[in-house]
C-alpha cells in the first residue's frame, strides 16, 4: 500500500484536488464560523439589536429571523459541500487512484 | 445461549411495564389506554428489530459498526436518532415556555456544529477509521497511550450523558405512564442491554433509526396542528404568544440566561467543537460503506436536524399559546403539572386529544432508549476494543473474545446506568450535560482535527494536553459557580464561569502544539513521517476499510 501513497503523493493532479477539497472546506467552515460567531456575539454584547423586531406591526424579532438564518444556513451549505465533494471531487480521486493503480500493477500485483 | 435470553429479557421487558398506568391530562388519573398501546407497540418491535439483528452480529465488524454496510440515507436517519436526545424535544419546548427566545438559543447554537463536522470530519475519518475515533489517530500514533486517553475520556463522557438521560427518562416516565421511578430505571436499563448485547450496532442503529421517524413526523404533527390554527401564518402564532405571555414582547428577546460575555462566548465554544466531535455521533460514520455514503449521510442528518430545530420555533410558542392558559394543563397554583418539561406533552394533548398525547409520550419514550442504546455501545467499543482489545491485549484477542467483552461491558453500563439513575434521583442534573461536551470540545475535537491537520502532532503532545485538559476540564467544572456554589454550597465559587470550555480547550489545544514541537524523539519523527501516508488515505479512501459482505 506504502508505494501507491508515494506514487499518488508524487501526482500533481492529487495535490490539486487535496488543495481545491481544503479551499472548499476551509471558506465554508469560515461562513459558518462568522455566521455563528456573529449570532453569539449578539447575544453576548447587542441583545437589544436582536431584541428589535423586524417590523412596525410584526412580533417577529431580528433574533427569531437571525436564529433561523444561521440554521438555513448552515443546511444549506452542508448541502453545498457534499454536492460538490460527491460529485465533482469523487470522480477526479476515483481517476488519481485508478491511474495509480494501474502504474503499480505494471510492476506488482499489490 | 442467545435466544432463551433474549426471551426472558422480553418477559422482563412487558412485565415490568404491565404495572404501567398511563395518566391522561385531565384532573383524574384515568388509565390512557392510546399511550400503553403504543408504547407497547414501540417496546414489541424493538425487541423484534433485536431478534432478527441478532441473528445477522457475526463478527466484532456486526458488532460495532452493523458491518459497515448501512447506506447514507438510513444513517443519516439514525445519527438523526443519536443528536436528538429528549433534551431537543422536550427541554427545548420547555425552555421556551418559560424563558422564551432564550430556548431557542438552545436550538440554533447546538446545529452550528453540524456544517463543521461535516467539512472538516466526516468523510476523513471514514476513510481512516475501523471501530471507534480512536482507531483514527492511532493510525500514526503510538496505541496504548492513545487509546488509554481517549477511552477514558469517553467513558467520562457516556457516563455524565447517561445520567443525564436516565434521570431524565424515569422523571418523565413516572409523570407520563404513572409507573414508579425506580421501575422505570430498571426497564430502561433492561431493555437497553438486550438491544446492545444482543443486536449490537445493527439494533442500536434500526432502532434509532425507527425512534427518528416517529420523532419527525410527531413533532411535525404538532407543529402543523400548531400553525393551522393561525392559517399557516407564524405572525400571527407570535402574537398571540406574546399576548399570552407574562413576560410579553420579552419573550421574543433575548433575556438573561446568557449575559455574561465570556460565558456566552465559551458556551459557544463547547457546542460547537464540542457538539462536532461526539464519539457516539461520530462513530455513526463508520457504519457506512465509503467516504461518499458518510457525506451523504451527514447531509441527510443535517436536512432532518435542521428541520426539526426549525420546528422548535413553533412548538414553543405553541405550548405558551395552548397550554399556558389551559387549566387542565395546571396546578392548583396555577404552575404547568410536572413541570416545564412537560409543556411539548401537554402541547401534543391540546392539539391531538388523548391519540397524540399516547403517541408522543411513545415518542418520548422512543427518544430516551434509542439514545441511551447509542450511548452504551460507544462505552462498550471502548471497554472492548479499544482498552481491552487493544491495551490490555495488545492486539492479539480473537474476534470472538472481544466481543463477549463487549456484550458484558454493555451489560455492565446497562446495571451501571440503572444504579446511577437511582442514586441521583431527584438532583438537578441539567449540570451534568455541560461535562460530556465540555470533554468533547477539550479531547476529542483537538485531538482529532489536529492529527488530520497538523503534520507535527505527535503521541506525547497529544498525551499531554489530552490528559492536562481533561484534569483542568473537571476541575473548572467541579470549582465552577454550579457545583462549588450551588451544589456544595459554598459562598462563591473559585472558577468565575459556568462554561469552562473556552479555557480547558485552549489549554489542550496549546500543550498539545507545544509539547509536540518539543518533542525529538524517535518516534514522534516517526509519526511526522508517517503524516504523507495519512494523508493520502484520508484524502482517497485508499486502504480504508470496507464494507464487509456476508
Amino acid at each position: 500500500m506504502r508505494h501507491l501513497y508515494d506514487r499518488i503523493d508524487r501526482d500533481p493532479r492529487f495535490h490539486a484536488l487535496a488543495k481545491a477539497r481544503g479551499r472548499l472546506g476551509w471558506t465554508l467552515s469560515g461562513l459558518v464560523l462568522l455566521a455563528y460567531y456573529g449570532f453569539v456575539f449578539a447575544i453576548a454584547f447587542a441583545p437589544g439589536w436582536l431584541a428589535r423586531p423586524l417590523g412596525p406591526d410584526t412580533a417577529v424579532t431580528v433574533g427569531i429571523a437571525a436564529g433561523l438564518g444561521v440554521i438555513g444556513l448552515s443546511v444549506a451549505l452542508t448541502g453545498v459541500y457534499v454536492w460538490r465533494a460527491n460529485r465533482i471531487f469523487d470522480r477526479l480521486n476515483a481517476d488519481i487512484v485508478d491511474a495509480a493503480t494501474r502504474k503499480a500493477g505494471a510492476f506488482d500485483a499489490d | 445461549m442467545k435466544k432463551p435470553l433474549l426471551a426472558a429479557a422480553l418477559l422482563i421487558g412487558t412485565g415490568a411495564s404491565l404495572g404501567v398506568r398511563a395518566r391522561t391530562t385531565g384532573d383524574t388519573d384515568g388509565v390512557n389506554v392510546n399511550a400503553i398501546g403504543m408504547f407497547f407497540v414501540f417496546v414489541l418491535t424493538s425487541l423484534c428489530i433485536t431478534y432478527w439483528a441478532a441473528g445477522r452480529v457475526k463478527s466484532s465488524s456486526d458488532f460495532y459498526v452493523a458491518g459497515g454496510r448501512i447506506g447514507g440515507f438510513r444513517n443519516g436517519l439514525a445519527i438523526t436518532g443519536d443528536w436528538c436526545s429528549s433534551a431537543a424535544l422536550m427541554g427545548i419546548a420547555g425552555l421556551v415556555y418559560t424563558n422564551g427566545f432564550d430556548g431557542l438559543i438552545y436550538s440554533v447554537l447546538p446545529f452550528g456544529a453540524w456544517p463543521l463536522m461535516m467539512f472538516l470530519l466526516a468523510d476523513r475519518l471514514r476513510n481512516l477509521g475501523k471501530f471507534t475515533i480512536a482507531d483514527v489517530v492511532s493510525l500514526r500514533m503510538a496505541r496504548v497511550p492513545i487509546r488509554s486517553l481517549i477511552a477514558s475520556a469517553g467513558l467520562a463522557f457516556v457516563v455524565g450523558y447517561l445520567i443525564v438521560q436516565m434521570v431524565g427518562a424515569g422523571t418523565l416516565i413516572s409523570n407520563l405512564f404513572g409507573l414508579k421511578y425506580e421501575y422505570a430505571q430498571i426497564a430502561i436499563g433492561l431493555l437497553i442491554i438486550v438491544y446492545v448485547a444482543f443486536g449490537g450496532m445493527i439494533a442500536t442503529t434500526y432502532v434509532q433509526l425507527v425512534k427518528a421517524v416517529l420523532l419527525l413526523s410527531g413533532t411535525s404533527f404538532i407543529a402543523f396542528a400548531v400553525l393551522a390554527k393561525f392559517d399557516f401564518a407564524p405572525e400571527s402564532l407570535y402574537a398571540a404568544a406574546v399576548a399570552n405571555h407574562s413576560a410579553a414582547e420579552k419573550l421574543m428577546q433575548p433575556g438573561g440566561l446568557l449575559h455574561d460575555p465570556v460565558d456566552a462566548i465559551s458556551c459557544g465554544v463547547m457546542l460547537l467543537f464540542g457538539g462536532a466531535a461526539l464519539p457516539h455521533v461520530l462513530m455513526r460514520f463508520f457504519t457506512v460503506p465509503d467516504a461518499k455514503e458518510a457525506r451523504r449521510s451527514a447531509a441527510w442528518a443535517a436536512s432532518f436536524i435542521g428541520y426539526f430545530y426549525l420546528l422548535s420555533f413553533f412548538i414553543g410558542y405553541g405550548a405558551v399559546v395552548f397550554v399556558m392558559k389551559g387549566p387542565q394543563f395546571l396546578d392548583a397554583d396555577g404552575i404547568i403539572k410536572g413541570g416545564e418539561n412537560m409543556a411539548a406533552i401537554h402541547l401534543a394533548a391540546a392539539m391531538g386529544g388523548d391519540l397524540l398525547l399516547g403517541f408522543i409520550s411513545a415518542v418520548a419514550f422512543a427518544t430516551i432508549v434509542a439514545v441511551v442504546a447509542g450511548l452504551t455501545i460507544a462505552g462498550a467499543s471502548a471497554i472492548s476494543h479499544d482498552l481491552y482489545a487493544n491495551v490490555l491485549r495488545h492486539g492479539r484477542a480473537s474476534d470472538a473474545e472481544v466481543m463477549k467483552i463487549s456484550r458484558y461491558a454493555a451489560i455492565a453500563l446497562g446495571i451501571l446506568g440503572i444504579v446511577l439513575g437511582i442514586a441521583f434521583k431527584e438532583e438537578n442534573i441539567a449540570y451534568l450535560i455541560v461535562l460530556p461536551f465540555t470533554i468533547s470540545a477539550t479531547v476529542f475535537f483537538p485531538v482529532l482535527f489536529l492529527t488530520l491537520y497538523w503534520r507535527r502532532l505527535t503521541t506525547t503532545g497529544i498525551v499531554a494536553g489530552g490528559w492536562l485538559g481533561l484534569a483542568a476540564a473537571v476541575a473548572m467544572l467541579v470549582a465552577g459557580p454550579t457545583i462549588w456554589r450551588d451544589i456544595l454550597g459554598h459562598e462563591a465559587p473559585i472558577f468565575p464561569y459556568k462554561y469552562p470550555a473556552l479555557f480547558s480547550m485552549t489549554i489542550s489545544v496549546v500543550t498539545m502544539i507545544l509539547v509536540s514541537l518539543l518533542d525529538k524523539s524517535a518516534r514522534g519523527h516517526r509519526e511526522v513521517r508517517a503524516f504523507e501516508d495519512q494523508f493520502v488515505r484520508s484524502q482517497t479512501g485508499l486502504g480504508a476499510e470496507g464494507a464487509t459482505r456476508h
